[in-house]
């Protein structure tokens, strides 16, 4: 299915200052059950933004109506564990476009290109200098630019380029996605298939 | 040109190279489950289009299944619809599928070897990523998300950059008691839970060698929690010996034909790894994780690390672990006491896992304050379980053998550890609610748990089993 196209955002952001978020805590297992890829957004870190009585936890920074806007900012090693792309959909369907951090897992990765979110990875500074502008103003804004690959700290005017690929750049700048792609190499995996080993 | 194991099999699969772009890489197998597929599926039926090569996909129900009354209806209604989409969709294009009481039904990465569907040169994918289970048998292994499933279903092809190769080397003979399981909970102890980020992984090395098919499934299963894209091991007559016979391994001439092939299968002698680690297999002793990421693990005889040993920057991450996990910073881990025991999942749900807990635990008694579940990762592994006397010698301990799953593992069915409750668990996450809301996880070797099972507490097997 085509994705939405990435422009440039210029957004308040939610900030999370915490490391080694994994997909159990983006989309807990017990969410897993669906068989379409609809409403994840409504269960984006379940057990951290809902108590056991489904009551909204106010410490939790989805809760706290101070903080909004499309692009989320993680600790590292934002998304490792499990494979399931249940965590980008549920980060999409929350309406994230972005998410920043100074680490991503691959799988994750992957799954965000997939669907239309942009990791964005930014150095250790950077991403401690954003956390103090947002500590500092909760309204304090980034800027993402995928045309120049430049993410930018609008409170600081502090600017920095993050690296894709300029394949799945395209894709995301398009709307375009692989699975159209692959099916026009049909010709090509046929005859890849005539001569791979065998057994 | 030199190659690594990796860089051979790789290279031998791509379809096409996009420039400053992934590979289209060609798939040997596509193993697929209930929780992962149906979007994937829902996906290729929208376009229009069939699943492009249905002999090479394996299906088996096994995240959302109960391990209690299989023959029932899966009284949960959500998991049902969920098991009878796979078979529906399975039925509609072609594909095997091992359903809930097929005899070759289990954990989709027990499955694979143990049918002889894994096989080494091969390129594997499915939408878990354990995947990397089946590297185990020098093939390349990988778990995918759910629209990669829906490409490789339409095209038996991804998109994937080639990932910066790194090589572990463990050497030397490990001492009683402990496990491959402590060999790899010890690495991302040393290199956490991002250190292998970006690459893909050869074990290597005289302690590697040694090991069972089985026991180097346990480490490649867990590469992944380093973060790493996958883990292999290079084949060799272990593996050969392994794969051969079972039902799905080439037979005959062509058995030769490819074990010929397979003997190809190693990292040429000057080949270069972006990144090398050695260790060294003395220095390893039983393991247990203690927090929130599997990265956060000790040796069991040691303490929790103190807080001025945290980066500053990680400290807050850290204490909010603690708290989790109720434990405290500095605290020694012997002798706590704990509430659960789970043996089972991919990364130790095999019959040598089993065996050695039986083994352990023959003739004592279950603690009285420990629930523990035993859970088979395969129909196979429980036939043989029984097939050996080791239920019996279970029973006799006061344990119960349930029927195969990932279970508790990641507590999608009824298996959940209640809240606040120490499980101590052969899976191989810890994560926050990974095996139940609230529930508190110490990931460990069968060994450990048997010793944990046994005493109700965190114990050295070393010592309660005189190894
Ligand atoms: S046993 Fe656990 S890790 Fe393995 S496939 Fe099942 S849920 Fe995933």
């Amino acid at each position: 299915m085509p994705i939405d196209k990435f422009v440039t955002v210029q957004t308040t952001v939610v900030p999370l200052p915490i490391e080694n978020v994994d997909t159990d805590q983006i989309i807990p297992a017990r969410f897993l059950k669906a068989t379409t890829k609809d409403g994840f957004g409504d269960n984006l870190f379940f057990d951290w933004r809902y108590d056991k009585a489904g009551q909204p936890k106010a410490d939790f920074v989805l809760n706290n109506p101070i903080y909004s806007g499309s692009v989320l900012v993680a600790g590292k090693n934002f998304g490792s564990g499990s494979s399931r792309e249940h965590a980008a959909w549920a980060i999409a369907g929350y309406g994230f476009k972005a998410v920043v951090s100074s680490f991503f897992a691959d799988i994750f990765r992957n799954n965000s290109l997939n669907n239309g979110v942009l990791p964005v990875q930014v150095t250790d500074a950077f991403l401690a200098g954003l956390f103090k502008s947002i500590d500092a103003d909760p309204k304090a804004e980034v800027k993402i630019d995928l045309e120049n690959q430049t993410i930018t700290n609008v409170s600081t005017g502090e600017s920095e380029s993050f690296e894709i690929n300029s394949y799945k750049k395209n894709c995301l700048v398009n709307g375009y996605d692989d699975i159209d792609y692959l099916l026009s190499l049909k010709d090509e995996i046929s005859a890849y298939e005539k001569q791979a080993i065998k057994f | 040109m030199a190659k690594t194991l990796f860089d051979k099999i790789w290279d031998s699969h791509v379809v096409k190279t996009i420039e400053d772009g992934p590979n289209v890489l060609y798939i040997d197998r596509h193993f697929i489950h209930e929780v992962t597929s149906p979007q994937a599926f829902g996906g290729i039926k929208a376009r229009g289009i069939q699943v492009a090569r249905p002999n090479q996909v394996i299906a088996t129900p096994d995240h959302n299944i109960p391990t209690v009354d299989q023959h029932l209806t899966i009284h949960d209604e959500l998991s049902r619809v969920q098991v009878e989409t796979l078979k529906k969709n399975c039925e509609e294009n072609g594909i095997t599928m091992y359903g809930l009481n097929h005899p070759y039904n289990g954990i989709v990465h027990v499955v694979g070897p143990e049918m002889g569907i894994t096989q080494p040169g091969m390129t594997i994918v499915c939408g878990d990523s354990h995947t990397s289970t089946h590297g185990a048998f020098g093939s390349i292994a990988f778990g995918i998300g759910t629209s990669e499933v829906e490409m490789a279903l339409a095209t038996q092809c991804i998109m994937q950059p080639k990932p910066k190769k790194m090589r572990i080397n463990i050497e030397g003979t490990l001492a009683n008691g402990v496990t491959s399981k402590d060999i790899i909970l010890y690495i991302i102890s040393k290199i956490s839970t991002g250190g292998g980020t970006g690459y893909f992984v050869e074990f290597a090395g005289s302690a590697i060698r040694s090991l069972s098919m089985e026991a180097r499934m346990t480490i490649c299963n867990m590469s992944i929690e380093m973060g790493a894209r996958g883990g292999m091991i290079a084949p060799d007559e272990t593996t050969f010996e392994y794969v051969k016979g079972r039902e799905y391994a080439p037979q005959g001439e062509q058995w030769e034909k490819a074990v010929a092939y397979w003997k190809t299968l190693v990292t040429d002698e000057d080949a270069v790894f972006d990144k090398e680690l050695h260790y060294e297999a003395a220095d390893i002793e039983p393991m247990i994780t203690y927090g929130t990421n599997p990265g956060m693990g000790e040796k069991i005889v040691g303490n929790i690390p103190t807080l001025d040993s945290i980066d500053a920057s990680s400290k807050v991450t850290f204490q909010k672990s603690m708290d989790y996990m109720g434990f405290a910073p500095g605290d020694k881990l012997e002798g706590k006491q704990i509430d659960y025991v789970f043996l089972g999942s991919c990364t130790n749900g095999r019959i040598e896992d089993l065996r050695a807990f039986a083994a352990a635990v023959k003739g004592r008694k279950k603690a009285d304050n420990v629930t523990a579940w035993i859970v088979p990762g395969s129909k196979q592994v429980e036939k043989q379980a029984i097939a050996e006397g080791i239920k019996e010698v279970l029973e006799e301990a006061g344990f119960e053998l349930r029927q195969p799953g990932c279970s508790a593992c990641l507590a999608m069915n009824d298996d959940k550890i209640p809240e606040g409750k120490y499980a101590v668990s052969t899976s191989n996450r810890n994560f926050e609610g990974r095996q139940g809301p609230g529930s508190r996880t110490l990931l460990a070797s069968p060994l450990t748990a048997a010793a944990a099972a046994v005493t109700g507490t965190i114990a050295d097997p070393r010592t309660i089993f005189n190894l």
